[in-house]
């Protein structure tokens, strides 16, 4: 422990917390009025009906549960990731847990919300909700809509706890430099810590417990999203591999959202010393790793489905191979496979901005990805004179762009009036343990904002 | 309330505080230690390393598993709906209901236990000192007897003393 290099460590961490520039609110209400646009293309939509949308017979899903399923993806980076990392306890974990651990709980609430847009009528979002209605009826166990509702609330529950418990002792050290309201709020969310060995040794141990019943839960997340499609006799749908399928897809767009992330984070609040090239080492290498095994599991599933040449699946499966879909296909096997292939394989290559395009590449592969589940199979149903196509209505299109615009909105806010890297965990990640093992000299941080160390909130 | 107590740039020099405030015949369980980092390694408080909380998060999780089962299998069974022809009680469904209460339940008893045995959700006690969060480590008694106090300075000494008048 040195108390120059830990001054340091909190005036970095807390110097967003301090200032605020105009381009931060300039930035707040770009987003706030992109977000806002999707909220009143929302309520357009509820006033004059679902038929502004797309959505027809037989392509009833759309771009509202494409989306559901690309944020719950997204989710699935944080709190798994972290949890994984702690479990390990492998040390470059510490910049980067809160950051991957925010990502989860705001695409949870992104991705939750879309359902119920979906369902043109929200305010009959109760019918999930396990309670016997006035009819006397309960909602039907069966669904894998219901599994859903059950998944994905305890994951964002189970999340947004694992994402508050490490906040504490930093809200604390906010609450011991803020003066007035501040003082209070924080006084208030640091719920009484005083940094005793039985409360660190609680919260550790707390923390440990969690990431091991999290992991799976967020397993099981994707895997029921999966099952909204692989219970259904869709063609190429009812497969027993979408469930692993699904979680190393969301894994996969985890990391890249992830990567992104930090890499705004990074040049954004100039915390080129915390988040390093290292990080981005090993989460490009997790991309790539999960970059293969996507691969694979699209390489196995196509292959199945191709040597089975079932009539009911070989039209979906050649729209998108080589028919109006390929495009789309082609474009998504460039974007989740060959790029990062290219890119991550190589040292030279797995640099900070290799790393940060590769993740663009794979957030727009995995978004065609959901694209290609949902409606070729639903435009190619098992009769041809079923057989349509879809086109997004502008309700649609604005509430996809609002979604992004909301997560960016949300992770703006966030790192205003949270750490975005935990001090606690960084500081003490930078100490060596006692004696016998020598005490190492402290790491050499920038002294930039150390005088605002001391300065009140 | 009357305090004494000392605050330490390093855990080497509070650890050996503590160690003067044990010899001198204090009892670990009247030393309040406070650190602004984990610092485990130095095991200021070895009686706080047992914990029952995972044991906890068991029996939470069977709670939710019981919970789990229960709400689907009871609730079919009082509004039997027949779908399909299938059982009214379907297990694989039920399964998977079961298993995200079993894990809730877990998660939700570890937070629970965490709040207790870390006395979580209680006003700031006037034993504290905010330089805890600037690093500082804390070691000290609350109300020490006008007997000890000289000696309890004597075992402070390698810090900054203060007291609580």
């Amino acid at each position: 422990m040195n108390l120059a290099t830990d001054s340091r460590i909190t005036a970095d961490l807390l110097r967003p917390l301090l200032g605020t520039s105009g381009k931060y609110y300039v930035t707040v209400g770009l987003l706030g009025a992109v977000t806002l646009m999707g909220l009143v293309a929302w309520g357009y939509q509820m006033y004059y009906g679902i038929g502004l949308t797309g959505l027809n017979s037989p392509v009833f899903w759309g771009f509202y549960l494409i989306n559901f399923v690309f944020w719950i993806g997204i989710s699935h980076a944080g709190t798994l990731i972290s949890a994984i990392l702690r479990l390990i306890d492998a040390p470059w974990r510490r910049p980067v847990t809160r950051c991957a651990e925010a990502i989860t709980a705001f695409a949870l609430v992104i991705g939750g919300t879309l359902p119920l847009i979906h369902l043109g009528r929200p305010w009959l979002f109760f019918y999930l909700i396990p309670f016997p209605d006035g009819r006397g009826l309960w909602p039907n166990f069966r669904s894998p809509l219901m599994w859903d509702f059950f998944a994905i609330n305890t994951y964002l529950l189970a999340s947004t706890l694992f994402l508050f418990l490490p906040m504490i002792p930093d809200f604390a050290l906010i609450r011991d430099r803020a003066t007035g309201i501040r003082r209070t709020i924080y006084g208030a969310l640091s719920v009484g810590w005083r940094g005793t060995p039985k409360q660190w040794h609680r919260l550790e141990s707390a923390m440990q417990i969690m990431a091991i019943a999290i992991i799976p839960v967020a397993v099981s997340v994707h895997t029921i999203v999966s099952f909204d499609f692989a219970m259904a006799v869709v063609p190429m749908w009812h497969s027993t591999v979408f469930g692993p399928y699904f979680v190393a897809g969301a894994i996969f767009s985890g990391i890249a959202g992830l990567i992104i992330a930090m890499a705004i984070l990074r040049r954004v609040l100039r915390l080129e010393q915390y988040l390093t090239a290292l990080h981005f080492q090993k989460l490009g290498q997790l991309l790539l790793l999960m970059s293969l095994l996507w691969g694979y599991f699209v390489f196995s599933e196509r292959l199945t489905i191709w040597y089975g040449n079932d009539n009911h699946e070989m039209p979906v499966f050649w729209a998108t191979f080589t028919g109006e879909y390929a495009p789309f296909f082609w474009v998504m096997v460039a974007c989740n496979f060959v790029l990062p292939l290219i890119l991550l394989s190589n040292q030279k290559l797995r640099t900070i901005s290799g790393c940060v395009v590769a993740s663009c590449g794979v957030v727009l592969g995995m978004w065609l990805e959901r694209f290609l589940i949902v409606v070729p199979s639903l435009s190619y149903r098992q009769l041809p004179y079923t057989w349509g196509s879809y086109m997004p209505g502008w309700p649609e299109i604005a509430v996809m762009v609002s979604t992004f615009a909301a997560m960016a909105l949300l992770y703006t806010l966030f790192v205003k009036f949270i750490p975005i890297i935990s001090i606690w965990e960084f500081k003490d990640g930078t100490h060596p343990g006692p004696e016998p093992r020598p005490i190492a000299e402290p790491r050499t941080l920038p002294a930039r904002g150390a005088e605002a160390a001391g300065e009140a909130l | 309330m009357k305090a004494t107590y000392a605050l330490y740039t390093d855990p080497e020099s509070a650890k050996q505080a503590i160690v003067a405030l044990k010899e001198m015949g204090v009892a670990q369980s009247d030393i309040v230690i406070m650190s602004p980092e984990p610092l485990e390694a130095y095991e200021f408080d070895p009686s706080e390393q047992e914990t029952s909380m995972r044991w906890v998060a068991v029996l939470g999780g069977g709670i939710g598993c019981v919970f789990g089962a229960s709400l689907p299998s009871l609730t079919q069974l009082l509004w039997p709906l027949n779908t399909g022809g299938m059982p009214i009680v379907s297990i694989w469904p039920n399964l998977i209901i079961t298993f995200e209460m079993t894990m809730l339940g877990a998660i939700v008893a570890t937070v629970i236990s965490l709040v207790r045995a870390a006395r979580l959700g209680r006003r700031l006690p006037e034993f504290y000192d905010p330089q805890v969060s600037d690093n500082k480590i804390l070691v000290g008694i609350a109300n020490p007897s006008d007997a000890q106090l000289p000696d309890v300075e004597q075992a402070l000494r390698g810090g900054e003393l203060k007291t609580i008048p």
